[in-house]
């Protein structure tokens, strides 16, 4: 039987006084597509900043490729193949877009390799290579968003996490963002963890899903059994 | 005419060794939001290391024979011990402060310059330290302007560090780095990037240009004190406030009017006050203007 490739076991993590996450488990499967949806404030974007060691888990454990992660400190992550695209996109904003771009690539020295993922990058968005020398903060939230994920690309993840990459975005582009993370997964067998408040389109992208309600898992199952389920979709397709 | 073009070179000198110092200031402030008041004890320290070397070659016999060999080494040798100083600087006295509140670590940066500048009262004495004079004797003659070879080598080298300094942070990845840490440190350790590596790296760079001016203090001026930081530290701040703290082409900008404004005013309306000049300067522009000359607006060399 495979090994989960990302395994979260009774996490507990939190800001100070604040308990954010209280005791998750999730496990994702290489090559697999795993979306976690739910509410404002139900904790996902500190899920996956407690997976990359941003914030501290205080309890419980994170496996990642056969290896415990809490103590490795979180710049080492991307070098192991671990990768986020955060909430909000962060594109460095005095930053060009080509310097986004190689600074994903910080920790390579393959400089050849390196030169040809920029290209493939502009080839994967065209926007970014007409825009490769306009600062990051001067683009509209679609081509940052698209700009965020070629970024994370460079890293040349095994695991890339997702924050929301739909946030504020008009439904063309969002489509388009979504047509690209499935590419990632099915060409590059990129295994994703996508969070999402949109959780029709994020169950649609899915394989599994897990909800997620005030810092605890509520419920985990297929994408399509979640779509199927009545309670779902009162509370989260607005039904 | 003359008199004026003379003055032009005098303030482009003292204008470089301004900008070398508040590149410090700047770049520290850039990516950790601190003022660093230990800063102008880097200066100092350079000062005196070169002061150190220059006398030992001199001893052994060295410095005539090969006077640019014995610069280029005391200038390498300031720069990375002081360079090394401020990395262990920042492990000690702000490291373990950055989460707490800003005014905790400009208290430990208060006290740390104390420290060092009455450390080096008590290892180097309180008498001034002479350099050398007889470097760069020569002078070259325009008609009635005259620029010794001193000033030439300083203005030359303070350019060559400007200019390296520039194709490092804005040209290189680790100058990416730099900034991308400067501008979010979350999303900089997202790709890799390890801020404290690169603190420790500004630190370094920072104390390093002040070292080398230090050292071109002491060739100018002929000697070094111990609390010879003081001073040009508060107007090298006041340059890298000028230019738009936190922005590398202002600081070198603001070192550069300083320096002018300070040789004007003493040449042209009173030598006794020439130190007034950039404390005025810093006053006015904290009141009328205080992202400086390059901040906010015409912001894309922010580090
Ligand atoms: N920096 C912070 N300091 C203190 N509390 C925080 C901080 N960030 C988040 N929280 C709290 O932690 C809880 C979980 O927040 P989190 O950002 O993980 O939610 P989320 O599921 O990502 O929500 P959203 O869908 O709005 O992004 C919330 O109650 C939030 O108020
Ligand atoms: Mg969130």
């Amino acid at each position: 039987m495979t090994q989960p490739i990302l395994e979260l076991k009774n996490i507990h993590s939190g800001y100070g006084s604040i308990k954010a996450l209280k005791g998750v488990s999730i496990r994702v499967m290489p090559g697999e597509v795993v979306a976690i949806i739910g509410a404002n404030g139900a904790g996902k974007s500190t899920t996956l900043m407690t997976i990359c060691g941003i914030i501290a888990a205080e309890q419980g454990e994170v496996w990642y490729d056969g290896r415990m992660i809490n103590k490795v400190s979180p710049e080492k992550l991307p070098t192991l193949g671990l990768c986020q695209v955060p909430e909000g996109r962060r594109i460095f904003p005095r930053l060009s877009v080509e310097e986004n771009l190689i600074l994903g690539a910080f920790y390579r020295n393959d400089t050849e390799a390196i030169a040809k993922d920029i290209q493939h990058a502009y080839e994967m968005f065209p926007i970014l290579g007409e825009r490769c020398n306009q600062e990051g903060g001067t683009l509209s939230g679609g081509e940052q968003q698209m700009l965020a994920i070629a970024r994370a690309l460079m890293t040349k993840p095994k695991v890339l996490l997702l924050d929301e990459p739909s946030l504020g975005l008009a439904p063309i582009i969002v489509q388009q963002i979504f047509d690209i993370i499935e590419r990632i997964n099915k060409e590059d067998g990129t295994t994703i963890l996508l969070v999402e408040q949109n959780a029709n389109l994020a169950l649609q992208a899915a394989a599994r899903g897990y909800v997620m309600e005030t810092g605890e898992i509520s419920l985990e199952d297929d994408a399509d059994a979640l779509l199927n389920n009545p309670k779902i979709r009162e509370a989260y397709l607005g039904e | 005419m003359e008199y004026f073009i003379q003055q032009l070179i005098n303030g482009l000198t003292l204008g470089g060794m301004y900008a070398l110092i508040a590149l410090g200031y700047t770049m520290v402030y850039g990516v950790i939001q601190l003022i660093n008041f230990a800063h102008g004890e880097f200066f100092a320290a350079g000062g005196y290391i070169g002061a150190i070397v220059l006398a030992y070659f001199a001893g052994v016999g060295y410095m005539e024979s090969h006077p640019i060999i014995c610069l280029t080494a005391s200038f390498m040798i300031a720069m990375a011990y002081c360079a090394y100083l401020a990395i262990g600087v920042e492990k000690i006295a702000y490291k373990p402060l950055r989460k707490q509140s800003r005014l905790s670590a400009l208290l430990s940066a208060l006290g740390m310059s104390i420290f060092l500048s009455n450390g080096m009262m008590l290892t180097q004495g309180v008498y001034d330290a002479i350099y050398p004079s007889e470097l760069f004797q020569g002078r070259f003659d325009f008609g009635m302007i005259s620029v010794s070879y001193l000033q030439v080598t300083i203005v030359t080298l303070t350019a060559a560090l400007l200019v390296g300094l520039n194709i490092l942070v804005f040209k290189t990845k680790i100058g990416m780095a730099m900034r991308a840490t400067a501008q979010d440190k979350t999303m900089s350790a997202l790709v890799a990037i390890s801020s404290n590596r690169i603190i420790s790296l500004t630190f370094a760079i920072g104390a390093g240009l002040a070292a080398s001016a230090g050292i071109m203090y002491g060739l100018y001026y002929g000697s070094v004190k111990y609390d010879m930081g003081f001073v040009p530290g508060i107007k090298a701040f006041a340059a890298a406030v000028l230019g738009g703290i936190g922005n590398i082409t202002g600081a070198m900008l603001g070192g550069l009017i300083i320096g002018m404004v300070e040789i004007f005013g003493a040449g042209y309306i009173s030598g006794e006050y020439k130190d007034v000049f950039a404390f005025i300067i810093l006053i006015a522009v904290l009141y009328f203007k205080p992202t400086g000359i390059m901040g906010e607006n015409i912001d894309d060399t922010r580090v």
